[in-house]
């Protein structure tokens, strides 16, 4: 009996050794294992041996099963490792070939620009609030101290909408600015305010690399009591920062907007160069990036604002000169002509 | 303004370098746009003085001249025509560079043997020296020109092009700048009073001055000089009429232009025998009046425009331009000099109605102040007697009906700090304004001060005013930075903004790129998409760039289509582009309605051309998702109902129905219109949305559906029915039953396996309860309660 057990292990184990697929190894277990293979046959014969010999016979059969099992399991595990190693070889990917095309569209750069500004506003607790690109005399001048015949009016070469009033008057104009947004929302509500106004604007321009007739403003202005140009300052400044980086340096100089006093132009040190001197800065070391300053006390009392107690500042800034600047676009007309080789770029 | 340093240092001394200057200037408010340096580039030329002229030996057209420097003479071949001796002249020696005459090059000076005569240097023209296109013959200097000294200590001059804003008339001027430069580097200016003798007869002798309209001329002044002398001005006087910017002509008219530009104040000079009556007018012009400008021009006048006239016809357009009949030409003997003060709001709409800007009007239309009219008058008339001679009538003529009494301006002591945000001793306010000539004194016994505000400062009026010329001469470094302190106000909200922006990102997502067109569009452009006239007539500008930019759009779709068919042409992916933007709507009397839409385009192939995709072509049903997809993100329910349009395929539209109203449109572009905005691509899909249309569902709010506990049952059915019944009804039926959660359909036939004028629909249909796990047999009643319907409406049959 021993020796039939010695014999089936020797055979079992050989035949295992050399099988590579698992189907020929469920073949095998049922041959070597299952409940009509020889092993079993004698496990269930253990009870009609004498009691000496199925104690020895028992034992011995039983290890046989138990040795057979783990090599099983173990060859399974060979077998599947193989397999996996066989899949693998098989299934080798060109890996440098293109990958599957998704489609994502992209903002276009002045929206992405204006989010960009508007987002920084709005974290100091500006709104933002739109408003007519067709509007009125009264608000894209008169009501900013910019009555009929002023010259700063050069300042804004109008186009003008082809109608008039009963007076024989043409009032209504394409916004040059967005300024007007100033007296429509301040007519409308009491301080304090808060608010940024983003959106289109025209001028009467012929248009070349560095002008357009339709272009993008930001319009921001807060009023309360107590604020300051310093608050102007402070603001303008952390704006410039957050969009520029904040190892930009800024810096106010007077300039002269109608409808402010004092007014200022703000610039930053010039990126290219760090303030060196570059062509992009026309060798100044500072760059231009908006107009602003104190909001005017006839403003404000022509929106019943009293300047004794009240005081605010605006500001006015492009929208395409910030891209124009960081990525080095020569031309400002590419942002309305809609070429896909120049928008899919950013 | 292009200002002269040598002339600015008449009158305050610059001990600062010319950049570091300019800087300070610009920071203050007059922007130094360019800085160009005259005789820069005069290395190696110096003063010398002819010796000698000798023969050529070996030409008769050249000469040999003798140029004595000082230290040294040279002798040099010349074909100049105008050289005698004893001239002083500007001499290059070898290496010198200059600019070739004839070729306009620059080039290093060589020395040169011409016609057998070495030639040692060169006596230069105003050309070679870039002074001016002068190359007729050698730049003749005044006589006491200090010999040997080169020439550009002699000559050279920094010249500053200063950007004047529009409120500072003022700095419209030498002296005004000057001014500005003292209380810029802490200094003060030194300005003479003009004076000279008066010889002849008291000028109210001479002439009358009567000011008809004295809103329109608050100051006129005059002075006469008798038996001058017409010619040019001097050398000195012409560098610095050309370092500004103006043409020398005679030394008459320089004088007008040499103390405009010196005091800001425009003058102009009659030819006295030419006023008619010995009398002056300052009236508004007359209907049928005209009058010869100095330019030749006849210019047809009316009531809005003030003139200079005589006792009979107008002689001169107040404060824009001279008459030709008083022109003062070279016989001219007598000169009645004008120094007036005109209104500026006149001055400006005449000046633009017959499109006559000048130096003088610009300077008016700022609004200068009267006092300046007999200042400038004086120092006009001490040039005048001084470069044309003559003699002086006694007194200057002077009527001012417009003379007002000048209000000092109220400082209260809170008010700099308040504005600027930094305090400031009033020790220091008055030290600041006083450098800008302003003075100040207590107001009574309070802390605030009274200003009194020097009279060219016609720009300061108010308290807020002197903040600014604080902060601007102490330099806005000095002011803090703070962040607003004050509480944020309350936020009103703004649910088209939202939606906008929403809407921009969710079809980015869905691969559209955005893009801006211009609001203004030409009327052809929008006729190619009204075949039919349907568009509310469009806006028109009254003074368009161009026709391709006249008229507002009063449609997305002439902008889209034309940005399609420029990118068709390089592009060779499919193209899916939206816009979100206004278009504008008449309304009477009022300003346009400004409708926010969303609008988009797409044609060519799906998908990125690649080894991994198939080249179908976009199709409606491409935009019809889009549209899906943004809409439920939206969560607005929306219906498409087949729908017509005059742009786009009958049969291939479909109108988007929100809220029960049409909300947009979706549909094929018709060939035609696709033709006319040169796009070769078919199809193309477009649509159109008005998104207020949306707001009022876009914002609603939701509850969210719980997930189901209890697992549901997908039962796959295929319909026969005719090809005529919408998908869109079938799903509706299937959806009312109650235990259906979901239903897609996955396939749509018609060919060969269904009969004809049939279709089959393959539905996946999702049964599923809250409260409980279905049965198969509560399935299919249900199943069988659906086909029942589906038979009654629409008499589907299994596909079997």
């Amino acid at each position: 009996m021993l020796s039939k057990l010695e014999e089936l292990r020797a055979k079992a184990i050989s035949e295992l050794d050399s099988i590579s697929d698992p189907k020929s190894l469920e073949a095998w277990r049922i041959s070597y294992l299952g409940r009509k293979s020889p092993l079993t046959q004698i496990l269930r014969g253990l009870a009609a041996l004498p009691l000496e010999e199925r104690r020895a016979a028992g034992a011995a059969a039983n290890e046989l099963k138990a040795f057979l099992e783990t090599s099983l399991a173990q060859q399974e595990e060979i077998v599947k490792e193989a397999e996996i190693a066989r899949a693998i070889e098989k299934g080798r990917l060109d890996v440098t070939l293109p990958g599957r095309p998704t489609t994502l569209g992209r903002l276009h750069p002045a929206t992405q620009t204006m989010r960009q500004m508007c987002g920084i506003f709005t974290a100091m607790g500006f709104e933002v609030v739109e408003g007519p690109e067709v509007e009125w005399d009264y608000y894209n001048f008169e009501a900013l101290n910019i009555p009929q015949d002023h010259p700063a009016r050069d300042m804004w070469a109008t186009m003008w909408m082809d109608y008039q009033n009963e007076k024989g008057e043409r009032p209504m104009l394409l916004r040059t600015h967005t300024s007007p947004m100033q007296i429509r929302v301040m007519e409308s509500r009491r301080p304090p305010v808060r608010v940024i106004v983003p959106g289109k604007v025209y001028r009467y321009e012929a248009t070349d690399a560095t002008h357009e007739s339709m272009f993008y403003q930001v319009e921001g202005f807060a009023v309360d009591k107590n604020i300051t140009m310093a608050d102007l300052k402070g603001t303008l400044f952390e704006f410039a920062r957050r969009l520029f980086g904040k190892e930009r340096k800024a810096r106010f100089r007077c300039d002269y907007f109608p409808f402010v006093e004092p007014g200022v132009e703000m610039a930053i040190d010039c990126f290219v160069c760090n303030g060196a001197g570059c062509p992009l800065c026309s060798y100044s070391g500072w760059i231009e990036i908006l107009g602003a300053g104190m909001i005017h006390p006839d403003v404000l009392r022509r929106v019943n604002y009293d300047p004794d107690i009240y005081t605010g500042f605006a500001f006015g800034m492009g929208v395409e000169r910030m891209p124009i600047l960081k990525y080095g676009i020569d031309d400002i007309r590419l942002f309305y002509s809609n070429d896909l080789r120049f928008l899919k770029q950013f | 303004m292009k200002v002269s340093l040598n002339w600015l240092k008449d009158y305050v001394n610059i001990a600062l370098p010319a950049k570091e200057l300019a800087h300070k200037l610009t920071m203050s408010g007059n922007e130094v746009g360019r800085i160009d340096v005259v005789g820069g580039t005069w290395e190696h030329v110096f003063i010398g003085q002819v010796a000698a002229l000798d023969k050529h030996p070996n030409a008769d057209r050249l000469k040999l001249a003798t140029i004595d420097l000082g230290t040294e003479r040279m002798t040099v071949v010349t074909g100049a025509p105008n050289l005698e001796v004893g001239q002083k002249v500007p001499f290059a020696k070898i290496g010198a560079r200059l600019i070739d005459g004839h070729t306009g090059q620059v080039a290093e000076l060589k020395p040169a043997k011409i016609r057998g005569v070495k030639s040692e240097g060169m006596a230069c023209s105003e050309k070679e020296l870039g002074i001016s296109d002068n190359h007729e013959g050698i730049m003749i200097l005044p006589s006491d020109a200090p010999m040997g000294v080169p020439l550009s200590q002699y000559l050279g001059d920094t010249i500053y092009d200063i950007k004047v804003t529009p409120n500072r008339a003022d700095c419209l001027s030498v002296i005004g700048i000057a001014r500005e430069v003292a209380a810029l580097t802490g200094q003060r200016t030194h300005i003479t009073e003009p004076g000279y003798s008066e010889e002849g007869n008291p000028i109210d002798e001479a002439i009358s001055i009567e000011i008809a309209d004295p809103d329109l001329c608050s100051r006129y002044c005059a002075s006469l000089v008798t038996g001058v002398k017409i010619g040019p001005s001097p050398q000195w006087m012409q560098q610095r009429l050309i370092a500004g910017g103006m043409r020398p002509i005679s030394n008459v008219v320089d004088i007008t232009n040499y103390v405009m530009l010196e005091y800001g104040q425009p003058l102009h000079a009659f030819d006295y025998t030419q006023i008619k009556g010995r009398k002056i007018i300052v009236r508004r012009a007359r209907n049928d009046e005209s009058l010869y400008t100095l330019d030749g021009m006849k210019r047809d006048l009316n009531p809005n425009m003030l003139v200079i006239a005589d006792e009979k016809d107008p002689i001169a357009l107040a404060g824009v331009m001279g008459g030709a009949d008083s022109e003062v030409i070279d016989p001219t003997t007598s000169i009645l000099l004008e120094s007036a003060n005109f209104n500026n709001i006149s001055i400006r709409r005449t000046s633009i109605k017959l499109n006559l800007r000048s130096e003088a009007s610009s300077r008016f239309e700022r609004g200068i102040s009267p006092e300046l009219a007999p200042k400038a008058l004086r120092r006009a008339t001490q040039l005048l007697l001084e470069l044309a001679g003559g003699k002086a009538a006694k007194g200057i003529a002077d009527v001012y009906p417009g003379k007002r009494e000048q209000k000092p301006v109220l400082l209260p002591k809170e008010r700099v700090s308040r504005v600027l945000g930094l305090e400031l001793s009033t020790d220091r306010i008055q030290k600041v304004l006083a450098s800008l000539e302003f003075s100040c004194k207590p107001a009574g016994t309070s802390r605030d001060l009274l200003v009194t505000v020097p009279y060219w400062r016609t720009d300061v009026r108010m308290a807020d005013d002197l903040a600014e010329e604080i902060a601007r001469i102490i330099g806005y470094d000095e002011i803090p930075t703070t962040l607003l302190s004050c509480q944020i106000p309350e936020q009103v909200p703004a649910p088209m903004l939202t939606l906008k922006e929403n809407v921009r990102d969710l079809l980015v997502g869905c691969g559209m790129q955005e893009v801006i067109t211009y609001s203004l569009v030409s009327q052809a452009a929008l006729d190619k998409i009204d075949s039919q006239g349907k568009l509310r007539p469009a806006l028109r500008v009254a003074n368009p760039m161009s026709t391709e930019q006249e008229y507002l759009r009063t449609s997305l779709r002439p902008g889209l289509l034309a940005a399609f068919a420029s990118n068709e042409k390089h592009e060779k992916d499919g193209i899916k582009l939206f816009e979100v933007g206004r278009i504008y709507l008449h309304r009477t009397n009022d300003l346009p309605e400004e409708r926010e839409m969303l609008a988009g385009i797409l044609g060519g192939p799906r998908l990125e051309r690649s080894w991994l995709c198939g080249e179908d072509t976009l199709d409606f049903y491409d935009a019809k998702g889009i549209l899906e997809t943004l809409f439920h993100r939206l969560k607005v329910k929306t219906d498409f109902k087949p729908a017509e349009d005059q742009s786009l395929l009958a049969g291939k539209t479909a109108e988007v129905i929100v809220g029960g109203e049409r909300a947009g449109i979706v549909g094929e572009v018709h060939p035609k219109t696709a033709a006319l905005f040169d796009i070769s691509a078919q199809p193309i899909i477009l649509f159109e949305i008005e998104l207020a249309k949306l707001l009022p569902f876009a914002g609603a709010v939701y509850r969210y559906r719980p997930i189901p506990r209890f697992p549901g049952n997908s039962r796959d059915i295929a319909l026969i029915l005719d090809a005529s019944v919408a998908a869109s009804r079938v799903q509706e039926v299937i959806e009312s039953s109650p235990l259906v959660d979901e239903v897609t359909l996955f396939d749509v036939y018609s060919g060969e396996q269904v009969p004809p004028g049939k279709k089959s629909l393959a539905l996946s249909i999702r049964f599923q309860s809250a409260e409980r796990t279905l049965t198969d047999e509560e399935v299919n009643k249900a199943q069988q309660q659906i086909m029942d319907l589906l038979q009654r409406d629409f008499g589907a049959t299994l596909r079997s």
